[in-house]
């Protein structure tokens, strides 16, 4: 059972009801949770288990829970939100969960509830994600149906609400403020450092807010305790991740693996390698707004610190993979249109500066360019970099960008040089 | 106080401030664009970037927005450092690659922050080299011209229309690169303070359309410091002028008063000044009876004129104005004596404003400035419809709801500049702010409670209120259980804040609602608490005029009619306005001679036998009392076309003419000011408010005229060749002219604000001693009002009887509306758009007791008239109540509240179908 997240999916079927879910210990978490154990209890063994945030900023999840103010706090109700705005160019594996297994991150939310005390849940969900939402709404009433929602969860005094709430469609919303200011009905703009939203959130009231499978991960930590699910990995980070991948591999996808599975693993024997006829020559290893890594780099270990000493990040190991046949200015090109157009237009950096990377960029693709772009491009990521901008969104953007400028820079200078794309 | 370095110097600093004020408060140029004063940090344009250093030996160090950074004591910044400058010259560069350039025919051109902020970061050559993004430009009214391609999305006019004015109508629309700001769809601008934009907005995005109708430059402006004419609060004001006309009016910053913002009316009210309906030259009525006409003639004939109609009168009445100033109203008395001086004002209103000004001269609380209702933590409204009376309070009372809730913040250790973090944690809270009005008004959605009465019921309110904070104070006799209830809520809210405060007025007509909240205000301060007090005023001078003195107008009429006196002389006061037709023509009619002084023809300058023509408030000098007791001077922005002349100076003339000799020494503005402040002991300070017209600052005087004035030479080519002398100026230390001293004046003497390397408004900065403190050298004008906190009070005990619905009767209470009902105001194009037309307000029932619905007419009977009235349905009037509007053009003055008969008109009186 190294593969709890995804123990249950069966790619190309439906998902388990509740009964086959409960059959093969579904909600037993749930069960020993809010019958045995306080919601201090639960902090405690999620904080054991050193689960990092799997949003992508490997946010220690036990101590986030823990954040949450105590009940003195009288405002109600609390709130908890499962981000499941999922839509980053080249991440799908809270897809993934959410298709394969609804329930799984319906037993996670209770437990997240239950530790945060929250009455109310909230899954923001990405509108493009029909099947997941199918799927989720049915999960749900059957949890309902089950007495694992609603009041008296399971005969305690424990109560919790679920809402499926359909976003409006804005990468921006992966941001925790930006997401609460959307379920307001209001424009998704990132919001102040402080106070944190734990404290001051949706509606004005405590909020939590976890990604997908970071709260799938819970159930099993309760079930397992914390010292199995830090077993699960390779590093020093708990528990399995799941690793995608997309580019021309042979078997693009989504994989369960240890925490701190190599890139060369995930990327030769579990996509694959590489298509015939097609040479690695990069990956994004978390995602679009993470640094490109080289061959180089591919026997390191995939966990938060590891890709962080290398320069680039884990991300959401959403990994893009690079070759030989494919223009890498026209692939930065693709990214930033993305980031320019999710940009929300708060801050000037962001704003103004991300869709000049594009026209530049336009540019060099279509064979206007000119040397000094490259330098202006390169002022653009510094310029952009994090501390001057007012969220992480353009720092990201830039990511992709100066790391392509860093190991691509001939072919950034051969389109100008030719005055075209040499891919085309 | 913490100590900070800045670029290795060290300043001691204020603590609690973001380090951008902090910076600025020092004089420092940090450029910025989304930081407002007012309106704090977001951290949204990143222009205000500057390194911070984590200790001595850091030399790397990082970048910060000094908007979003705190002081703390021993931080280190560099302003100077070469990696930031380049951060925010990319900035401007930003901004800069989708701005249009326009500026030579861009209205905010040599006066726009952003052209300052981009040669003060020094970028000047543009790398972008690809297509600009357009927009499409909203029709946004008669104030605010819109002009979205030259914005730069620095989210100010947002934060400032929809959190700090509560505007609704005003929103941010797009996202990414394609972010706009306007209206959903075209349409004029809801709120009353929307002119603020024009100041508020870095650039040419929101620009004054009554300026741009006759477009001068910054430069080009003559202009002076001045005091708003057209309600009590009197907020200073920078008008400027150029060939002969006034242009537009900017707002003068008084830490006191206005601070950095003006309500529409005050900003768009000043075209009457060149209205075509001037007095131009003195009249004098030939003839008589049905071929009566009036002639223009020069001024000595004027004034041979008058002295002849003097020596011929058995008596001269002198009618006095509430919106003259202090000079020309105590000219006037001198001329006529002060027993047959009338302060021109209704009876009832002197009686009004007269209750208001012994509550604040005789009680233990003091008045309270704007200032001091923006920092009070829980507000009491009694009767007055703010945001139309008075409307630059209830942008101060919007604030003071939030101050309560900061509560909030601070326990959570997030200071007062974190303004998106201060939204947050307000934004579903409503402070302690209670408005008890006869129906509902445009501040009720920042009340965390309402009430709608009928006056007897709110002076009730009050009484019950004052009642529970100190039982000595009158109890109220069967109070029903919803204003019971009520008053215990609000009477704890004031009794729990720091700085209560109670606001009434002259407006809503009814004393014993000014007497509750005395009560309120006594009973607050009998248990030691700071309690401030707000009277609304209706005019410029209402409450100048009542320190001076002087019988009501239906006297003055009454010694006309009893035959002691045959002759008027009305100063600048349309006495239409004032008291019923009949009255007022009777009283003309029986005049043997009317003589009148005042800016524009009106109904009473067109029956008079002598007019003068009158200087307005931007042609003359002069002091307006404020609501608060506060005098204030405000100064000729330009000479009047000969040979008009402020009021003072022709009522000298005929004192002069008709032998009076104290003015003899009466050759200039200080002069009569002296005598004035000799004549009671109350307008002792006069004098002191602003600077003598012999002060020189450097041995110079003070220009109106900016240093880069053009066209000096050219003006009056067609006039003569040569550069004709300036006009003197005797009355001020100012002078008609671009030369003088360029430093910082006098804060009274102030004409604009400019300094180097800051052409906008912004320039404002360099001219407080720190940012949103005083002016440097303190703030314009002086109370003349200081009550005594040891005396003791004897509470009001005119409780007034339950209010009761009448059969068939309505209690008739009077409307103000921000746009019409002010006299002068409403004579600019602008504001006339603006204006309502006459209405009968109704409660939906009692309307459809009568089977009147909406836009039909209906009759009504009031002080003995019969209006017909289209009907306007209002849910928020108590039952019983209809509204009637107060001074729009066109309709006949009514004493209000009064009871009237309300009937179905039946057919359209007007000849065309509802």
């Amino acid at each position: 059972m190294e593969r709890p997240l995804t123990q249950h999916i069966r790619p190309g079927k439906e998902p388990l009801e509740i009964k086959q879910y409960e059959g093969a210990g579904g909600y037993a978490s749930v069960r020993t949770a809010v019958k045995e154990m306080s919601p201090g209890d639960v902090i405690a063994a999620v904080k054991a288990s050193n689960l990092r945030g799997r949003g992508g900023a490997g946010f220690p999840t036990g101590t986030k829970w823990a954040d949450m103010p105590t009940l003195d706090d009288a405002r109600r109700p609390r709130f908890l939100i499962a981000d499941a705005d999922e839509m980053e160019p080249g991440t799908f594996k809270d897809r993934f969960l959410l298709e394969g297994n609804p329930h799984q991150l319906i037993e996670g939310m209770i437990l997240a509830a239950f530790s945060a005390q929250t009455e109310v849940a909230y899954i923001f969900l990405r509108p493009g994600y029909a099947p997941p939402q199918r799927r989720l709404i049915k999960a749900m009433a059957e949890a309902y149906d089950r007495g694992y929602l609603g009041k008296n969860i399971l005969g305690t005094d424990f109560n919790l609400e679920m809402h499926l709430h359909l976003s409006a469609g804005r990468y921006i919303c992966g941001e925790g403020v930006a997401m609460i200011q959307s379920l307001e009905g209001k424009r998704a703009i990132p919001g102040p450092r402080a106070p944190r939203t734990s404290k001051f959130g949706l509606w004005g009231n405590p909020t939590l807010v976890n990604n997908v499978e970071t709260l799938c991960n819970a159930p099993h930590i309760i079930n397992h305790g914390a010292e199995w699910f830090k077993g699960l990995s390779r590093c020093k980070d708990g528990g399995t991740k799941i690793f995608s991948v997309s580019g021309k591999v042979n078997r693009p996808g989504a994989w369960e693996l240890p925490m701190g599975t190599t890139l060369r693993e995930v990327l030769e024997q579990h996509a694959g390698g590489m298509r015939d006829g097609v040479k690695f020559r990069g990956v994004l290893p978390g995602g679009a707004s993470t640094d490109f890594l080289l061959e180089e780099h591919l026997d390191n270990p995939m966990d938060f610190d590891s890709l962080g000493a290398v320069g680039s990040r884990l991300g959401t190991a959403a990994m893009i993979v690079l070759d030989d046949r494919t223009c890498p200015v026209g692939m930065v090109l693709n990214l930033e249109r993305f980031f320019a157009r999710e940009s929300c237009g708060w801050c000037t950096p962001c704003r103004e500066g991300i869709p000049w990377t594009v026209h530049i960029l336009e540019q060099i693709e279509s064979g206007n360019g000119t040397p000094e772009d490259l330098d202006l491009l390169e002022a653009q990521t510094k310029l952009l970099g994090p501390g001057r901008t007012f969220c992480a969104l353009a720092p990201g953007a830039m990511e992709p960008l100066q790391s392509a400028l860093k190991y691509f820079r001939d072919d950034f200078e051969q389109h100008i040089r030719m005055r075209r794309c040499p891919w085309r | 106080m913490p100590v900070i370095y800045i670029d290795n110097v060290l300043y001691e600093v204020e603590g609690g401030q973001d380090l951008l004020t902090a910076c600025l408060s020092l004089g420092l140029n940090v450029p910025h664009f989304c930081w407002h004063p007012a309106l704090h940090s977001v951290g949204a344009c990143r222009q205000c970037a500057v390194k911070m250093f984590r200790d001595e030996k850091d030399t790397r160090g990082f970048i910060v927005m000094s908007c979003l950074t705190g002081v703390e004591d021993g931080c280190r910044i560099s302003i100077n450092d070469p990696e930031v400058k380049r951060f925010r010259a990319s900035v401007i560069e930003w901004l800069m690659a989708n701005h249009p350039h326009d500026c030579p025919v861009c209205d905010e051109g040599g006066e726009c922050h952003l052209q300052d902020m981009t040669v003060m970061t020094g970028h000047n050559y543009r790398k972008y080299a690809f297509k600009k993004r357009t927009y499409k430009n909203q029709d946004l009214g008669p104030f605010i011209h819109h002009e979205m391609n030259r914005c730069i999305q620095c989210y100010r006019c947002l934060r400032y229309y929809r959190d700090y004015a509560g505007g609704r109508d005003f929103n941010v629309f797009g996202i990414h690169q394609r972010v706009s700001f306007g209206r959903a769809h075209d349409g004029t601008l809801e709120n009353e303070f929307s002119g603020n934009l024009v100041e508020v907005c870095p650039t040419g995005v929101f620009t004054d359309k009554t300026f741009r109708r006759h477009f001068t430059r910054k430069w080009d402006l003559q202009t002076a410091p001045s005091i708003c004419p057209h309600c009590g609060l009197g907020c200073n004001t920078i008008p400027g002028e150029r060939y002969g006309t006034l242009r537009r009016i900017l707002n003068r910053y008084n830490s006191e008063v206005n601070g950095y913002f003006l309500c529409d009316r005050g900003r768009f009210g000043y075209e009457f000044v060149n209205s075509d309906r001037r007095i131009t030259r003195p009249l004098v009525k030939q003839d008589s009876g049905p071929n009566a006409f009036q002639e223009a003639v020069t001024g000595e004939e004027a004034l041979t004129r008058f002295k002849e109609i003097f020596r011929e009168s058995k008596g001269v009445v002198g009618i006095g104005s509430p919106r003259a100033s202090l000079e020309a109203n105590f000219a006037l008395r001198s001329l006529v004596g002060a027993d047959r001086f009338s302060c021109g004002m209704s009876s009832r209103e002197q009686e009004l404003v007269g209750a208001a000004l012994g509550i604040l001269r005789d009680g233990p609380v003091s008045p309270a400035s704007l200032h001091d209702v923006e920092l009070s933590d829980a507000a009491l409204v009694l009767g007055e419809d703010v945001t139309n009376v008075a409307p630059r309070l209830a942008l101060a009372l919007r604030q003071a709801a939030l101050r309560k809730l900061l509560a909030i913040c601070e326990k959570l250790n997030i200071p007062r500049w974190n303004e998106a973090a201060v939204r947050e944690l307000v934004r579903h809270e409503k402070g302690p702010l209670f408005i008890a009005t006869p129906f509902g008004t445009r501040l009720d959605d920042a009340a965390a409670e309402t009430y709608h009465a009928a006056p007897d019921d709110i002076a009730r309110l009050g009484f019950a209120v004052a009642n529970r904070i100190n039982p000595y104070s009158p109890a109220v006799e069967g109070l029903s259980a919803d204003p019971s209830e009520k008053a215990a809520v609000i009477a704890q809210a004031l009794l729990d804040a720091h700085h209560p405060l109670v606001v009434a007025g002259v407006t809503c007509g009814e004393k014993s609602v000014l007497h509750a909240a005395a009560n309120v205000a006594w009973a607050l301060h009998s248990v030691g608490r700071p309690v401030k007090l707000s009277f609304t005023m209706p005019e410029c001078n209402s409450l100048g005029v009542a320190l001076m003195g002087g019988m009501g107008l239906e006297q003055a009429l009454g010694m006309v009619r009893e035959g002691t006196a045959d002759t008027v002389v009305i100063l600048e006061n349309d006495l239409f306005r004032r008291v019923s037709l009949d009255q007022i023509t009777a009283f003309l009619d029986s005049c043997k001679n009317v003589v009148v002084l005042d800016h524009l023809s009106n109904e009473s300058t067109s029956r008079s036998d002598l007019v003068f023509p009158a200087a307005t408030f931007a042609e003359a000098d002069g002091t307006f009392v404020n609501n608060e007791g506060r005098a204030a001077r405000f100064y000729q922005v330009f000479k009047p076309l000969d040979p008009i002349k402020e009021s003072w100076r022709w009522l000298r003339d005929m004192m002069a003419i008709t032998g009076k000799a104290q003015t003899a020494t009466w050759h200039r503005l200080d002069d009569i000011v002296a005598a004035m402040a000799d004549s009671e002991p109350i307008f002792e300070p006069l004098p002191t408010i602003a600077p003598p017209a012999d002060f020189r600052a450097a041995g110079q005087k003070i220009p109106r005229q900016s240093h880069r004035e053009s066209g000096r030479t050219a003006i009056l080519a067609n006039v003569t060749v040569h550069e004709p002398a300036p006009p003197a100026d005797p009355d001020s230390a100012l002078t008609f002219s671009m030369e003088g001293y360029r430093g910082i004046p006098p804060s009274s003497l102030t004409p604009r604000y400019w300094a180097s390397g800051w052409n906008s408004v912004q320039a404002l900065y360099r001219f407080q001693e720190r940012i949103s403190g005083p002016l440097r050298g303190g703030d314009p004008g002086k109370r003349l009002i200081e009550p005594d906190e040891h005396r003791d009070v004897s509470y009001f005990r005119d409780v007034p009887a339950r209010f009761e619905a009448r059969d068939g009767k309505w209690l008739i209470v009077p409307a103000h509306h921000i746009f019409g009902s002010e006299e002068l105001s409403v004579l600019s194009p602008g504001i006339a758009e603006r204006t309502t037309r006459p209405y009968l307000g109704l409660y939906p029932q009692d309307a459809g007791l009568l089977e009147l619905n909406e836009g039909q007419y209906a009759n009504l009977m009031i002080n003995g008239k019969m209006l017909t009235l289209p009907v306007r349905m209002n849910p928020t009037l108590p039952r019983g109540v209809a509204s009637l509007p107060k001074g729009l053009p066109d309709m006949e003055w009514m004493d209000l509240p009064a009871w009237g008969r309300v009937t179905a008109a039946g057919e359209d009186p007007r000849g065309f179908n509802p």
